[in-house]
Formats: C-alpha cells, sequence, structure tokens
C-alpha cells in the first residue's frame, strides 16, 4: 500500500525517475540561491530575472527550433547580460538595483513576447512559462544536472565574499576588491538555476522551487548554514510529494510541487519554530537573565 | 620618524563640491592623532579618503607603502545588516580575512586568536549570539575585536565612542592606546575633547580646511575654535571653480 504510494510510480515509469532526480538536482542548485536571495531582500527578483530569460531562450527557439541547448544558451545569455548590465548600472550611478533591474527586465519580457509570437504560436510560449517536469529526457537532465552541480561548486566557492557582503558591505569594500565580482556571480547563479529550473517547471514556477523553501527554512533555522539545509529538505521533500501528487490526482507536476512548497511554507509561517505565529501567540514565561 | 600618511593638496568633496579643501601635511608612522571639528567638518570624507573610498576631487594621499585595503576602517556608520544571521564569531573571524582570503580555512590557532580578540573587548561568552540581539555598546566591542585581528599598520576610527557608555569607552581606549604602544597609526574622529586631551598627542582640527595641526595642546585652542565654527556648512551652490593653483608634481 505504502509501496504503492509512494515508490510504485517512480520504480515503474522512467519519465517519474527522470522528474525526480531533476527536481532533487534542483533543490540542492536553487534553494540556497533563494536563502541568499531572502536574506539580501532580492525575493522579487528572481521573479524579475526569470522574465528577464524569456527572450535569450525566445531567439535561441527562432533561429533553432524547439532544441533544448538553444533554449537554455539563449536564455543563459539573455540572463547574464541583464545581469551584468543592471549591476553595473547600479554601480556606476545614483540607480538602486532593482530599479535598473526592473527596467531591464521588462524590456526583455516585451523583447521576448514579441519574438515569441513572430514565429511560435501560444502553445510554445506556454511551454515556456510553465515547462513540464514530466518531459525532462535524458538531455534535458543532464542540463539541469550539470547546471546546478557547478551552481554549488561556485556558491561555495564565493560563500565566504558572499555572506560578508551580505552582511557588511562596507568592511568588504574595504578588506578587498570582491565585492562587486562576487556580487555579478551570484546574478550568474541566480540566472542558471532559473534556466535549469524552466526545463522542468518554466520560467514562473522555477522561481517558485528557489524562492519558497527559502522563505519557509527562515521560521527553522537561525544561522544560515541552517536555513540553507532546511531550504534544500524542503525543497527536495515537494518535489517527491508534489510528484506523487501530480502522479495520483492527475494534476500538471510543475504547480503540484510549488504547491506543496507553498503549502510548507504556509505550515511554517503558522508552526515555525523559529517566529512563528504559533510560538509567537504562546509565549512562554522569560527568563530569569 | 618617517611619514606614514601624507596629504598633498588634498581637496576630498561630492560632486564637486569641497568637504576637505587643500589639505597639506604629514602623519607620522605610529602617530596617535585625533581628528576634532564641527559637524560637517569633513572629519568621515577624510577617512573615506584615506581607506581609498572616496576618490580624490584633487590632490592625493600618499600612505607609505600601504595599500588602502590593508588599513583597518570602523566607519561611524557602518553598513551592517543586523538582521543577518550571523553570530558575533564568525564576525569577529571577519577580522582575518587579509590572511585568509576567500578560501583560508580557519586553524586551531587561529581560532585561539578570535577567542583571544573576543576576551580583550570583554565579549567571551557571546560567541554564539545572533549580532541582531547585541546592544550598541556590545557592537562596538565587536568591531573592535575584528579591528584587532587586522592587525593593521594604519587604524582609522570614525567616530568610535559616540553614543557609547563611559565604562565600554575606556575598555575600548584601553585598545586603542595599546595600538598606539605597539608602533600602530591610529587615527581617530573625535568629539569628546577631554578625551582627546588626555589620550591622543596629535590633533588635527578640521573645518573644511585645516585650522590648525600639531600638538593637541596647541590645536585645541579656544581662538582655534572660534575660527573652526565660522566654516560654513552649506555648499555654495553657485560657487566657481577653485583656483587655487595645484602645486608641481
Amino acid at each position: 500500500m505504502i509501496y504503492d504510494a509512494l515508490i510504485a510510480p517512480f520504480a515503474e515509469f522512467e519519465f517519474m525517475r527522470r522528474a525526480l532526480v531533476g527536481s532533487f538536482a534542483l533543490s540542492f542548485g536553487a534553494a540556497p540561491i533563494g536563502v541568499f536571495l531572502m536574506l539580501r531582500r532580492m525575493s522579487l527578483i528572481g521573479d524579475a530575472m526569470a522574465h528577464a530569460i524569456l527572450p535569450g531562450a525566445a531567439v535561441g527557439f527562432l533561429l533553432f527550433g524547439l532544441s533544448l541547448f538553444a533554449l537554455a544558451g539563449g536564455g543563459l545569455i539573455a540572463g547574464f547580460v541583464i545581469a551584468v548590465g543592471a549591476g553595473l548600472i547600479a554601480r556606476a550611478t545614483e540607480l538602486k538595483e532593482d530599479a535598473s533591474l526592473a527596467a531591464f527586465f521588462l524590456i526583455s519580457l516585451a523583447l521576448g513576447v514579441t519574438i515569441v509570437s513572430m514565429k511560435g504560436s501560444n502553445v510554445d510560449l506556454l511551454h515556456f512559462l510553465f515547462g513540464s517536469v514530466l518531459a525532462v529526457d535524458d538531455a534535458a537532465l543532464f542540463l539541469i544536472v550539470g547546471l546546478t552541480s557547478v551552481s554549488l561548486v561556485i556558491l561555495a566557492l564565493i560563500w565566504r565574499p558572499l555572506v560578508l557582503e551580505c552582511v557588511d558591505p562596507g568592511f568588504l569594500r574595504s578588506v578587498s576588491g570582491a565585492g562587486g565580482p562576487v556580487h555579478l556571480a551570484f546574478l550568474a547563479l541566480v540566472v542558471m538555476n532559473l534556466v535549469g529550473g524552466f526545463q522542468a517547471l518554466g520560467t514562473l514556477l522555477a522561481v517558485g522551487i528557489m524562492m519558497l523553501p527559502a522563505v519557509a527554512s527562515r521560521f527553522w533555522a537561525r544561522d544560515i548554514t541552517g536555513m540553507v539545509a532546511v531550504a534544500v529538505g524542503i525543497a527536495a521533500f515537494s518535489g517527491f510529494t508534489g510528484l506523487l501528487i501530480s502522479y495520483h490526482a492527475s494534476l500538471p507536476s510543475g504547480p503540484a510541487i510549488i504547491l506543496v512548497a507553498g503549502g510548507l511554507y504556509a505550515f511554517s509561517v503558522v508552526f515555525g519554530r523559529a517566529g512563528g505565529l504559533l510560538w509567537q501567540a504562546m509565549p512562554r514565561r522569560h527568563l530569569e537573565a | 620618524m618617517s611619514a606614514q600618511l601624507r596629504f598633498r593638496n588634498l581637496t576630498l568633496g561630492y560632486d564637486r563640491h569641497p568637504a576637505v579643501h587643500h589639505l597639506d601635511g604629514e602623519v607620522a608612522d605610529g602617530a596617535l592623532m585625533a581628528v576634532v571639528g564641527p559637524n560637517g567638518a569633513g572629519k568621515s570624507t577624510l577617512f573615506k579618503g584615506v581607506v581609498g573610498v572616496l576618490k580624490p576631487l584633487a590632490g592625493r594621499i600618499e600612505r607609505g607603502g600601504v595599500a588602502p585595503q590593508e588599513i583597518a576602517y570602523l566607519p561611524q556608520a557602518a553598513e551592517i545588516d543586523r538582521s543577518f544571521p550571523i553570530d558575533v564569531y564568525d564576525m569577529v573571524a571577519m577580522g582575518l580575512w587579509h590572511r585568509k582570503g576567500l578560501f583560508g580555512g580557519i586553524g586551531r590557532k587561529d581560532r585561539d586568536t578570535v577567542e583571544a580578540a573576543i576576551a580583550s573587548v570583554g565579549l567571551t561568552g557571546f560567541e554564539s549570539r545572533q549580532i541582531g540581539t547585541l546592544s550598541g555598546g556590545q557592537m562596538q566591542r565587536m568591531l573592535f575585536a575584528r579591528l584587532l585581528l587586522q592587525d593593521a599598520r594604519v587604524i582609522v576610527l570614525d567616530e568610535p565612542f559616540n553614543a557609547i557608555d563611559a565604562k565600554t569607552s575606556a575598555d575600548l581606549l584601553a585598545l586603542v592606546r595599546r595600538w598606539h604602544e605597539e608602533q600602530r597609526t591610529v587615527l581617530a574622529a573625535m568629539h569628546d575633547l577631554d578625551v582627546v586631551k588626555a589620550n591622543f598627542p596629535q590633533t588635527l582640527l578640521l573645518a573644511r580646511e585645516p585650522v590648525a595641526w600639531g600638538a593637541t595642546a596647541e590645536v585645541l585652542t579656544a581662538d582655534n575654535w572660534t575660527r573652526a565654527r565660522r566654516m560654513c556648512e552649506a555648499f555654495d551652490e553657485q560657487a566657481e571653480a577653485c583656483i587655487v593653483a595645484e602645486p608641481a608634481r
């Protein structure tokens, strides 16, 4: 019974196994990035970035058709250009980063929709926006795992200056010139994980696996290492559970995964041990010292 | 004694308006110098120039072979995100940056050094406290511990004792004196003139233009203060370009 519910779908169907591996890889890649986005008050930046990727993927689509690597390559290039462009403008002028990013992604989005409508039908656009984790083939899986692995390695390399840039950017500036490059590298990681995610989840929902577990993790851990661990765990659990729900209830898989993550977020807000609403509502007696 | 810092007709400012105007002079190696002056006199601006955050509008700063990144700097309002989940120990350990860089591991010896720094600012027992839970004074103690680890030849403190109680000020001043004994060059922007008279041999009185610079007792005279207060704080939007001649390089 339990086997039928939890294991059998993956044991029987290869597409389910691939979807599971893909969503686990995305959990490890994207969730830690989401934690940093949240801590830097950039939670909505992922959303902007996801839109910014669209014209690159659309150009790839225009030139090479529905080729996986053309879409991903185009998306990466567009994302990097916008991340670097917005980052440089923010550092060179008075404009804050969110403002310059907002300008860039809106231009980018309009461009993307225009390009898609020049060739494809609305169905193609829907595929960009929502993806399909169950349609992940071997090539797509390698791409996802490759991008997320590289992302993890780079995150490990820039971890120290990234934390420092978050908590005390003035100090980092005064001891090292690493702040700018590290920030750009971080934005590149956002792009990479979104491109990895949009194969499976689409550009819009890829942000979900990045942000929802991260935001929920804040209610369970008080230090950043703990938050990253919790976020990865929530993301992976959401992938597993979401796939099962989508299988048993014949629901679209991407939204199912994100909805599970959303449910865990709601649960965390209420029951989270680190500042959840319930614990705030029932304060224990204060301590002696 | 050789010069650690040398200001050559230095002008620093914002949008072409000078905040420090035509400063010339030297800070000797190992000097302990207070920078005093009214609000808006250019103290913080001068320090930003010294640590290389602000580029001069004119003139230059020679740093005696010390790179700007090797100067330990405590800004007046540190841009610290207090809600960030990091504890006191990790924050203090960041002071090891110049030795550890991006990847260097923190070994047993380093851990002892960090512990010792935390102990010398009186924060033992606070190691695993999140920085968001610290009081203003504890925060400043923590930042001094990080300065200790930076082990810098030049240390720049921008109003380090503002809103700090007497006990904490005294403890932190003891560290400043220790740095002085260790022959480090220390610059501190100060407002409490009694503390300056008691602890700082050298003083620069700044009011955009340098008003007086030298031995503290000779600088802090009523006459000099009157001159300093006459400084007009506001920038003149219609100001003409300054025509003081640049000295030959």
